[in-house]
C-alpha cells in the first residue's frame, strides 16, 4: 500500500473530496429533477472546498463555500423556483444524431490526451513563478494575508476591475429580469371602420379607421 | 514652303472644325461657302507650292509637323513631303474636289443632313491630303484610314435606307480586307530596313531580298486592290453607288480609288525590285480593266455603268503601274479624274432633272432639255471612248503604248477592252440624251429642267479641262510634259525609249480604231432598242456572279460559324462556365449553411471535437 | 508526505470531462449552467494544485477572480435565462434555434 509514502489521513480526507467531487458531478449531469441537480452540485462544491483546504488555500476553500455554494447554487434553485422547471420528460431522447456518442469520445480523448500529456511534462506546466522566489505558501490566518497582499497589490487592477464588473453585472440582472409595463389601453371608439376582402387567401385589411382617443403604449 | 505646305492640309481640316462647332447656327449656304472655300484656298496653296517646288533645284522638301512616335527603334514623324509626285496628287485632288463642294451647295440643297454632308466632305479631303503628302507609311496609313472611313460615312449617307447602309459597310469591310495588305508590308519593310519613311525606305531598298521584295509588293498589291476597287476586292464599288452623286464624283472617280495606285507608284522604287509582282499587278490591272468593261455593257442603272467604267480604268492604271509605266499611269489618273468627275457630274445633273431616276430605260433624248448638261457630258463621252484629240486618247493611248513595249498578251486585253468602253459608253450617251423620250412617266408629265450655275459651271470647267488635258503630257513634248517632272521620283522607268515614232503612230491608230468600232456598234444597236439584244448575257450584268461566289464561299460559311459560335460557345461553353462557377458557388454555400442549425449544443459539440483534434495532435507531438 | 499534485491533476481533468459531457449532452438550459460552473471549478482546482506546487500565491489570485467573474456570469446569465425562457413554456435550448442559416 502507497499509504506509507503518504500521510493516510491525508489519503483519506483526499479520497473523501474525491468522491464528493465526482459523485457530486456525475449527479449534476444524471438527474431528470432539476433541484436534485443543484443538490449535487453543492456536494461537488463542497468537495471541492475541501480539496482546495487541504492544498492551503483557506482562504478560497471558504470562498467557494460561502459564495459558490451559498451564493450561486441558491440563485440557481431561486430561478428553478421561479420559473417552474420541471422534471425533464423525456431524457433518453436525444434529437440531435450521435450527439452523446461524440461528445462522449470527444470528452473522452480530450481528457486521456490532456493526462497523457500532463504525465509526459511531468506534472509540470512550466511556467516557472516569477514572484514567490520558491517560498512556501503560507497556512492559516497567513494564507488569507499573503493572499490579500497579492490580490490589494500585484493584482490590484484586476480586482477594481472586477468590481466594475460586478456592477455591471448587478445592472444587468436587474435589467434582464424587468417585466414589462403592460400598455393601459384606453376605449378605442371607432367610429368608421371598412373593411375589405382581399382576394389571396382571404386576408383582410382595414382601409380606413378613424378613432377618436389615442393608444398610451 | 515650310509654311506654305501645311497650309494646304490644315486648310479643308480647318474647315471641318468651323462646320462642326458652329454647325447649327450657321445657315446652309454659310456652311456650303466654308466648306467650298476652305478646299478652294488649300487649291491656291497647292499652286502656290507647286510653283515653288519648280524652283527648288532638289525638288523634294520636306516639313516636319511634330514628332509623332518615336520609341526605341521605331521614329515617325508627322512629316510632309513635297516632291512632284505628291504636288501633282494635291492639284488635282484639291482642284477637283473645290468644283465639287461647289457642285454639291446646288445639287444636296434641301436635304436635312446638309450639314453634315459637308463636314464629311472636308473631313475627306484632308484624310486624302493626308494619305498624299505623308513623307512615311504610317502617316499614309493614316490618311488611307481616314478615306476609308469618310466613304463609309458618305456612302451610307441615306443612312435609314437598307441597301444604303450595307453598301457603306461593304465598302468599308472591303477597304479594311486590302489594309491588311498594307500593314503587312509595313512590317515586312520595317524588319528589314527598320524605317518606315519613304525617302529612307527607298535609300536602303538593298536591304531587301528579291523574295522579301516580292511580298512587300504583294502585300501592297493586296492594299491596292481593297481601296481602288480591282480583283479580288473591286464588287464594293458598283454598290457603293448609293452615295449621293457629288459622292460618287469625288470619291469613287477621282480621288480615293486613285490612292491605291499612288502608294503603288510611290513605292515604285521597291516595285523596281520583284519582276514577279509587276507582272501580278499587270495581270490584275489588265484583267479587271476587261471583266470590269464587259460588266458595265450590260448595266441598266447610268451610275453603275460609271462604276464599273471607274473600275476598268483604274484597271488600265494599275496595269500601267505593272509594266513599269508609272508616268503614263499618273497621267491617265489626273485626265480621268477630269473626266470621270465630269461624266459623274453630268449624270448628277440628268438625275437632278428627272427627280431622282437613275435606269437609263426611262431616259431618253434629254439633249434638249439640259441645253449645258448635254455638251459637256458629249465631251466627256468623247474623252473616255479615246477619241482624239481630248485628253482619253493621249493618256489611254500613253498606256497602250507602254504596255505593248512589255506584254503583247496585255496589250491586246487592254485594245478589247478600249473597244468595250467606247461601246457602252456610246450605249449610255444613246440611251440617256438621244433616241425617244421614255421618262414622261417618271417627272409626271413635266419638262425637265436644267440645273443651276452651281451645278452646271463645275461641269463647263471640268469639260475644258478634258479637251485639254491632252497637253499635260503629249508624245513629243519631252521637255515639258508631266511624265518628264514626275520622274525623279520614280525608282524605274520601262525602257521605251526604242520605240520609233512609226510604231507609235500605228499603235495610236489602232487605238482609234477601237474607239471607232465601239462607237458605231453601239450607236446601230442602242439607236433603236431599250431592251437587251439577244447576245448580252445576263452574266456580265450579274457582275459575272462574282458576289454570289463570295457569299457562297465566304459569306455563308461564315455565317454557319457565327451561328454555331453563338449556340453552342456562347451558350454552352461560356455562359455555362459563368453559370457553372456561379451556381456551384451557391450551392456549396447552401451546402456548408446546413452546418448552421442553429442549436447550441451542436456548436459545442462542434468547440470540443475541435479541442479533442488538438490534444491528439499535440499528444501525437510530445507524446 | 503531501497528496502530490498529479492526484489532484487527474481529478479535475476528470471533473471538467464530466462537466463538458454534461453541456454537451443536457439540453435543460439551467443544468447547463450548471455543468459550466463544474468545468469553471475544475479550472480552480488546477490553478490551487498548481499554486500549491509552483510557490506561487498567483495562482491563488487567479481562483479568487474567477470565482467573481462566475458570480457575474451566473447573475446575468441566469437573468437571460429568466428573461428568454418567461415567454417560452419550455427550458429546452433546443428550442432556441431561430439563428439558424
Amino acid at each position: 500500500m502507497f499509504a506509507t509514502a503518504y500521510a493516510i489521513p491525508d489519503v483519506l480526507v483526499f479520497a473523501a473530496a474525491a468522491l464528493c467531487i465526482l459523485g457530486g458531478a456525475l449527479g449534476v449531469i444524471a438527474m431528470k429533477n432539476p433541484v436534485h441537480s443543484a443538490l449535487s452540485l453543492i456536494l461537488c462544491l463542497l468537495g471541492v472546498a475541501v480539496a482546495f483546504l487541504e492544498q492551503n488555500a483557506d482562504f478560497l476553500a471558504a470562498v467557494e463555500v460561502i459564495v459558490y455554494a451559498g451564493a450561486i447554487v441558491v440563485l440557481f434553485l431561486f430561478v428553478i423556483m421561479f420559473l417552474g422547471v420541471d422534471t425533464s420528460k423525456h431524457p433518453h431522447v436525444e434529437p440531435l444524431v450521435g450527439q452523446r456518442w461524440l461528445a462522449a469520445l470527444g470528452v473522452v480523448v480530450t481528457v486521456a490526451g490532456v493526462i497523457t500529456l500532463m504525465v509526459n511534462s511531468h506534472w509540470v506546466s512550466g511556467v516557472m513563478s516569477t514572484s514567490t522566489g520558491g517560498t512556501a505558501l503560507a497556512t492559516g490566518a497567513d494564507n488569507v494575508t499573503q493572499l490579500g497582499d497579492s490580490v490589494f497589490t500585484t493584482y490590484l487592477l484586476a480586482f477594481e476591475a472586477t468590481a466594475g464588473l460586478l456592477i455591471i453585472a448587478v445592472v444587468g440582472a436587474v435589467l434582464l429580469a424587468r417585466r414589462e409595463r403592460t400598455a393601459d389601453v384606453d376605449e378605442i371608439e371607432v367610429t368608421d371602420i371598412e373593411i375589405e376582402v382581399g382576394e389571396d387567401e382571404g386576408q383582410w385589411w382595414i382601409i380606413n379607421q378613424e378613432s377618436s382617443e389615442e393608444v398610451e403604449s | 514652303m515650310s509654311h506654305l505646305a501645311p497650309l494646304i492640309l490644315v486648310l479643308p481640316l480647318v474647315g471641318f472644325m468651323l462646320v462642326l462647332v458652329n454647325g447649327r447656327s450657321l445657315s446652309n449656304r454659310l456652311v456650303g461657302l466654308i466648306a467650298t472655300s476652305v478646299v478652294g484656298l488649300s487649291f491656291v496653296a497647292s499652286c502656290a507650292s507647286f510653283v515653288l517646288l519648280l524652283h527648288d533645284r532638289s525638288r523634294e522638301v520636306t516639313v516636319n509637323l511634330f514628332t509623332w512616335i518615336s520609341v526605341d527603334t521605331l521614329h515617325v514623324p508627322a512629316a510632309i513631303l513635297i516632291d512632284p509626285l505628291s504636288i501633282t496628287m494635291c492639284l488635282f485632288v484639291t482642284g477637283i474636289s473645290t468644283l465639287i463642294h461647289w457642285y454639291s451647295t446646288a445639287y444636296m440643297e434641301g436635304e436635312k443632313d446638309f450639314r453634315k454632308f459637308f463636314l464629311y466632305l472636308n473631313l475627306f479631303v484632308f484624310s486624302m491630303l493626308t494619305l498624299v503628302l505623308a513623307n512615311n507609311l504610317v502617316l499614309t496609313f493614316v490618311g488611307w484610314e481616314g478615306v476609308g472611313v469618310c466613304s463609309y460615312w458618305l456612302v451610307s449617307f441615306y443612312f435609314d435606307r437598307e441597301s444604303a447602309a450595307s453598301a457603306g459597310k461593304k465598302a468599308f469591310i472591303y477597304n479594311r480586307i486590302g489594309d491588311i495588305g498594307l500593314l503587312l508590308a509595313m512590317f515586312l519593310l520595317f524588319v528589314h530596313t527598320h524605317t518606315l519613311t519613304y525617302l529612307e525606305i527607298f535609300s536602303s531598298t538593298s536591304l531587301l531580298s528579291p523574295t522579301i521584295a516580292t511580298l512587300v509588293v504583294l502585300a501592297l498589291l493586296l492594299a491596292a486592290t481593297g481601296k481602288s476597287a480591282q480583283i479580288p476586292l473591286f464588287n464594293w464599288l458598283p454598290d457603293a453607288m448609293e452615295g449621293p452623286t457629288p459622292v460618287s464624283a469625288l470619291i469613287h472617280a477621282a480621288t480615293m480609288v486613285t490612292a491605291g495606285v499612288y502608294l503603288l507608284v510611290r513605292m515604285s522604287p521597291v516595285l523596281a525590285l520583284s519582276s514577279s509582282g509587276r507582272l501580278t499587278i499587270a495581270v490584275i490591272g489588265g484583267v479587271t480593266a476587261f471583266v470590269a468593261a464587259t460588266i458595265a455593257t450590260a448595266q441598266k442603272d447610268i451610275k453603275k455603268v460609271l462604276a464599273f467604267s471607274t473600275v476598268s480604268q483604274i484597271g488600265y492604271m494599275v496595269l500601267a503601274v505593272g509594266v513599269g509605266a508609272y508616268g503614263a499611269a499618273l497621267f491617265l489618273m489626273v485626265s480621268h479624274a477630269f473626266f470621270k468627275a465630269l461624266l459623274f457630274l453630268g449624270s448628277g445633273s440628268v438625275i437632278h432633272s428627272l427627280g431622282g431616276e437613275q435606269d437609263m430605260r426611262k431616259m431618253g433624248a434629254l439633249a434638249k432639255w439640259l441645253p449645258l448638261t448635254f455638251p459637256t457630258f458629249l465631251i466627256g463621252w468623247l474623252t473616255i471612248s479615246g477619241v482624239p484629240p481630248f485628253a482619253g486618247f493621249w493618256s489611254k493611248g500613253d498606256v497602250l503604248t507602254n504596255v505593248f513595249a512589255h506584254n503583247k498578251v496585255l496589250w491586246a486585253l487592254g485594245v478589247v477592252t478600249a473597244i468595250l468602253t467606247a461601246y457602252y459608253m456610246t450605249r449610255l450617251f444613246v440611251l440617256t440624251f438621244r433616241g425617244t423620250e421614255r421618262f414622261r412617266e417618271v417627272t409626271h408629265q413635266h419638262d425637265p429642267h436644267e440645273s443651276p450655275l452651281a451645278m452646271t459651271a463645275p461641269l463647263l470647267i471640268l469639260a475644258a479641262l478634258s479637251v485639254l488635258g491632252g497637253l499635260l503630257d503629249l508624245p513629243w513634248a519631252h521637255g515639258f510634259s508631266l511624265t518628264h517632272f514626275l520622274a525623279p521620283t520614280f525608282g524605274y522607268v520601262a525602257p521605251l525609249g526604242a520605240q520609233s515614232t512609226g510604231l507609235q503612230t500605228g499603235l495610236a491608230l489602232v487605238d482609234v480604231a477601237a474607239a471607232v468600232i465601239g462607237l458605231f456598234a453601239a450607236f446601230s444597236i442602242w439607236r433603236s432598242t431599250v431592251e437587251s439584244p439577244t447576245f448580252e448575257k445576263p452574266f456580265f450584268e450579274h457582275v459575272w456572279h462574282w458576289d454570289d461566289a463570295y457569299d457562297t464561299v465566304l459569306g455563308r460559311p461564315l455565317e454557319h460559324l457565327a451561328q454555331v459560335s453563338n449556340d453552342v460557345v456562347e451558350n454552352r461553353v461560356i455562359d455555362a462556365a459563368v453559370e457553372g462557377l456561379a451556381g456551384s458557388v451557391q450551392r456549396s454555400g447552401e451546402g456548408i449553411r446546413k452546418l448552421q442549425a442553429g442549436m447550441v449544443r451542436q456548436y459545442a459539440l462542434a468547440m470540443v471535437l475541435g479541442v479533442t483534434v488538438v490534444v491528439v495532435y499535440l499528444v501525437g507531438r510530445v507524446g | 508526505m503531501t497528496i502530490p499534485a498529479s492526484w489532484f491533476l487527474v481529478l479535475a481533468a476528470l471533473l471538467f470531462g464530466v462537466g463538458a459531457f454534461g453541456v454537451l449532452t443536457r439540453r435543460s438550459a439551467l443544468i447547463m449552467f450548471m455543468c459550466i460552473e463544474l468545468m469553471l471549478n475544475a479550472v480552480n482546482l488546477t490553478f490551487v494544485t498548481f499554486a500549491r506546487t509552483l510557490s506561487d500565491i498567483g495562482g491563488q489570485t487567479t481562483v479568487f477572480f474567477i470565482m467573481v467573474v462566475a458570480a457575474a456570469e451566473v447573475t446575468v446569465g441566469l437573468g437571460i435565462v429568466v428573461a428568454v425562457f418567461r415567454r417560452r413554456e419550455s427550458t429546452s435550448v433546443d428550442d432556441l434555434s431561430e439563428l439558424q442559416g
